[in-house]
């Protein structure tokens, strides 16, 4: 690991990315999680229950978001506590005649929210938006560090 | 479906371990698009100090969500699935979930709170080893949407 508690100062950027999310990716972490509910992969089903179309688990967003954060810490484990709200659906565009393009694409940023140098934690506040508005709210990670 | 007025307060106790299996951390971790080494590199993990590979952050929802299943499926609870959404969700990790765990969650029904014709249900899953070794606490809440919301 190269980050310090000792170096980090509150508002720092640690960084942002961009996950672009197709229907196959749901599919996939439908199988990886085994959440199977179909108004992540049945568009008729998600209509049917009043969504606009198939959404993003919020469980799949909130476990993408997080890889900013490990790769920063430099190791998995350095996540001691993560937490989120989900306020708004990532709809999932139908994209399978157009191999390569997103059906959603995602914005994920990071800063130093707080830091405990005596636990030896720092607090990142992470900032996820989807089509312009904010999907996780109060979306934090403790990180245990060196 | 009415949800049950006592349903704050039960606990579910644990049910069958579930394994972490290598493939599962490999599979999970693509799942969500997570590429650090650790996840997929016995290597790597060990180089960071871990006896075997370790799962992402989010690992623990599969333990927790079955936990969950044990109450949504409970006749008695009176909680229609269809119209379940998550809320929110927070894990705190007593220590990584590494490959190799055998994983046990104990459910605890923390707070019923009735909106609108729905219902918001906070779930506390305390997840160990089999030994009873606590490794994280999954807190969850879902809300029940009630009829015509």
């Amino acid at each position: 690991m190269t980050v310090s508690v000792t170096t980090l100062e509150v508002g720092q950027s640690i960084g942002s990315t961009t996950v672009h999310v197709t229907r196959q990716d749901l599919v996939r972490y439908a199988g990886a999680s085994g959440d199977f509910n179909p108004i992540h992969w049945n568009q008729s089903f998600a209509e049917g229950v009043g969504l606009p179309g198939v959404i993003a688990h919020g469980m799949f967003t909130m476990g993408a978001a997080v890889q900013l954060v490990t790769d920063w810490a430099g190791d998995p484990a350095a996540v001691v506590d993560y937490q989120t709200r989900f306020t708004k659906p990532v709809v999932v565009e139908d994209t399978t005649a157009e191999p390569g393009e997103p059906g959603a694409v995602v914005e994920v940023a990071g800063t130093v929210g707080a830091i405990d140098t005596d636990a030896s934690t720092a607090r990142i506040d992470l900032t996820v938006t989807a089509a312009g508005q904010k999907v996780l709210v109060k979306a934090q990670a403790v990180v245990r560090l060196p | 479906m009415t949800i049950a007025p006592d349903l704050q307060g039960r606990s579910y106790p644990a049910a069958e371990p579930y394994s972490v299996g290598r493939e599962s951390v490999r599979d999970f971790a693509r799942a969500v698009k997570a590429t650090h080494p650790a996840h997929f590199d016995v290597a790597a993990a060990a180089a960071l100090g871990h006896a075997d590979l370790v799962a992402p952050p989010t690992f623990a929802i599969i333990v927790a969500q079955r936990a969950d299943a044990q109450l949504i499926a409970d006749p008695d609870a009176g909680i229609d699935f269809t119209r379940v959404v998550h809320a929110d969700q927070r894990f705190i990790h007593h220590r990584p979930i590494l490959a190799g765990d055998e994983l046990v969650a104990e459910l605890h029904v923390d707070h019923v709170r009735a909106m609108g014709g729905g219902a918001m249900i906070t779930t506390r899953a305390e997840i160990s080893t089999v030994d009873g070794a606590p490794v994280a606490t999954s807190t969850s809440s879902i809300l029940v949407r009630g009829e015509g919301q």
